[in-house]
């Protein structure tokens, strides 16, 4: 399964300019807002008709406005799940559940549903009506009823972002498991770094309309002249593996030769996980320092130097794990003569325990 | 005794319960796709379409039964061409029925618009990307979020058809047994003297029919938000 996009639409102040594939797994559209990710999953879901477009999945033509195509979004077979779950207040979760298949005249099938209920945990909910649930039941409840439309692809617009950081805790395990669980291709919109850090396959950046980079999620995200949310937001992601619990309260990850502590993970021994190392908490030296209170230091060489701003660089660290940014200052680059292919030692202050994969 | 109602009067009331009750009925449909097409479309004489729906509303009712008597008379262009179906208005029952139904069409308009344009069309547009064509939007998810404004509008129309005299009487008369509403029942018993109680128990009938719509409404909507809702 893999889904075809080519968009061009011209809005008042701006234009949308795009074209991707998106294949398996999940592929977020990461950008801030006005980049345009929701023109384009609009367009893909048939709600919206973009001047000239060409999408389709598997060859399946959903619009191509040089033929005069155009499918409307009830022919679409699509999962749509929306920043607002956009419940139907009138029917009882169960109903809705089971909304898809009834416009369809399909019946429902029950063991796929039985799946999915206690996929996403919501069997004690089904009598009760939307007006009655939590906001990450209302949303856990939208995602089933986007799978049981039976879909030939999910389409997610901002769906965590209504909610406060614990149900977003909630929720962001359901959708690695849709991802995980399912074959169905899955476009998630977000501009969150740690949701792109967790859940992405595969990174569509946008910027101004434009797609700025495209590409597996761990290149992309460590991609440097990368910044889709600003210079804050920036970290490279690595693949680690849990590898011990110690006695003082830390627990040993495993990525490459290097080893990453940090404080006590529920997570048994042997896991993956993916860990998000944020650009402006990692530091740099030129010899392997001492006397320093930071746990983890990591040796590698200089893959890249962006320049952001006028006094900040970001520097693109190898290391046997995986690239690694720095957020440093050009005086320091400078002062300690950073060059490509120059050896250093990152000092990382905070990992941040992004996903089981 | 004050609560001894002759037969006439019972006829009265009986006719004045059937008039209003038809009138709402075949009114409803009308309303409905007008308030639907005022709320969701843009066409050109929208704007007219609404004045048309109002005009009722302001006119005065003797120039409405007037209109309808030149359009739906016997020799009206329409009144003339139905009574070849052996349909007739004037100075029928159905006449009564017909002027109620066309006073309370704005009100209904109104009431069912007003809950129309309350459904988030974010909703229609989640039932489309599951699958739903737009008949089974609008029978699944527009028309039950609409119920409660249906009922509020029928209701209204129906304690409006109620108390119609205006449009009425210049249209079909007052032929008792055929035409002569409460309302116009009451104003009859008024020109002569010595009925005042007579005229009191249809007040009184009237009242009551008003209030008990009134509650109806008011319990009829309170159940349907509460089905919706679960609240």
């Amino acid at each position: 399964m893999s889904l075809s996009i080519s968009i061009q639409h011209a809005f008042a102040d701006f234009a949308l300019d795009v074209a991707f594939e998106a294949p398996k797994g999940l592929t977020v559209l990461y950008g801030r807002s006005g980049s345009g990710k929701s023109t384009i999953i609009n367009a893909v879901s048939g709600l919206i008709r973009p001047h000239r477009a060409k999408i389709s999945i598997d060859g399946q033509v959903l619009q191509d406005s040089a033929a005069g195509l155009f499918k409307s979004a009830h022919k679409r077979k699509l999962g749509y799940i929306f920043q607002d779950s956009r419940l139907f207040p009138h029917l009882t979760v169960a109903r809705n559940l089971d909304y898809g298949a009834r416009a369809a005249r399909r019946s429902v099938d029950a063991m796929q549903r039985a799946r999915v209920i206690e996929m996403l945990g919501i069997g004690n909910l089904l009598d009760r009506k939307p007006s009655a649930l939590s906001g990450g039941e209302k949303q856990r409840v939208a995602i089933g009823r986007a799978l049981l439309a039976d879909p030939q692809l999910i389409l997610a617009d901002e769906p965590l972002s209504s909610l406060d950081a614990a149900r977003k805790a909630e929720i962001l395990p359901y959708f690695e498991r849709v991802r995980d669980e399912t074959d169905i291709p899955i476009i998630y919109v977000s501009h969150s770094a740690n949701e792109v850090a967790r859940l992405a396959t595969t990174v569509i950046a946008l910027e101004n309309g434009k797609v700025i980079r495209k590409g597996p999620a761990l290149d992309v995200l460590a991609d440097p002249t990368v910044m889709p949310m600003g210079v804050s937001q920036v970290g490279a992601v690595l693949n680690v593996r849990v590898k011990a619990h110690h006695s003082d309260g830390l627990t040993e990850l495993s990525a490459g030769h290097d080893s990453y502590f940090l404080p006590r993970l529920q997570t048994d021994i042997g896991v993956n996980l993916r860990v998000r190392l944020p650009a402006s908490d990692v530091m740099l030296a030129l010899g392997r320092p001492s006397g320093l209170s930071a746990l983890n230091i990591v040796k590698g060489r200089v893959e890249a130097i962006q320049n952001t701003g006028a006094s900040s660089a970001i520097v693109k660290v190898s290391t046997s794990a995986g690239f690694v940014l720095a957020r440093v200052t050009q005086r320091s680059v400078t002062a300690m003569g950073l060059d490509l292919g120059v050896s250093c030692f990152a000092i990382v202050k905070t990992v941040a325990i992004a996903s089981d994969i | 005794m004050l609560l001894d109602f002759s037969p006439a009067e019972w006829q009265a009331i009986g006719l004045s319960i059937k008039v209003s009750f038809v009138a709402t009925l075949f009114s409803l449909p009308f309303a409905l796709s007008a308030a639907y097409a005022l709320a969701r479309w843009d066409f050109i004489g929208k704007q007219f379409l609404n004045g048309l729906v109002h005009l009722p509303l302001v006119l005065p009712p003797v120039v409405t039964g007037y209109l309808l008597l030149v359009v739906f008379g016997t020799r009206g262009p329409i009144g003339g061409f139905l009574q070849d179906w052996s349909l007739v208005f004037a100075f029928r029952w159905t006449g009564a029925a017909l002027a109620a139904a066309i006073m309370a069409f704005p009100l209904m308009v109104r009431a069912i618009r007003l809950s129309l344009e309350a459904v988030d069309p974010k909703l229609e547009q989640a039932a489309a990307t599951l699958g739903a064509s737009r008949v089974w939007i609008f029978l699944t998810i527009t028309l039950p979020l609409t119920v409660p404004g249906i009922l509020a509008g029928t209701v209204l129309g129906f304690a409006k058809a109620l108390g119609e005299f205006g449009a009425t009487i210049t249209f079909v008369s007052a032929i008792p047994g055929q035409t002569q509403t409460v309302p116009s029942a009451i104003y009859a018993l008024l020109q002569v003297p010595g009925q005042e109680n007579a005229a009191l128990r249809l007040v009184m009938v009237s009242v009551v029919l008003a209030m008990g719509a009134l509650l109806l409404s008011e319990v009829l909507a309170r159940r349907a938000i509460k089905g919706m809702t679960g609240a």
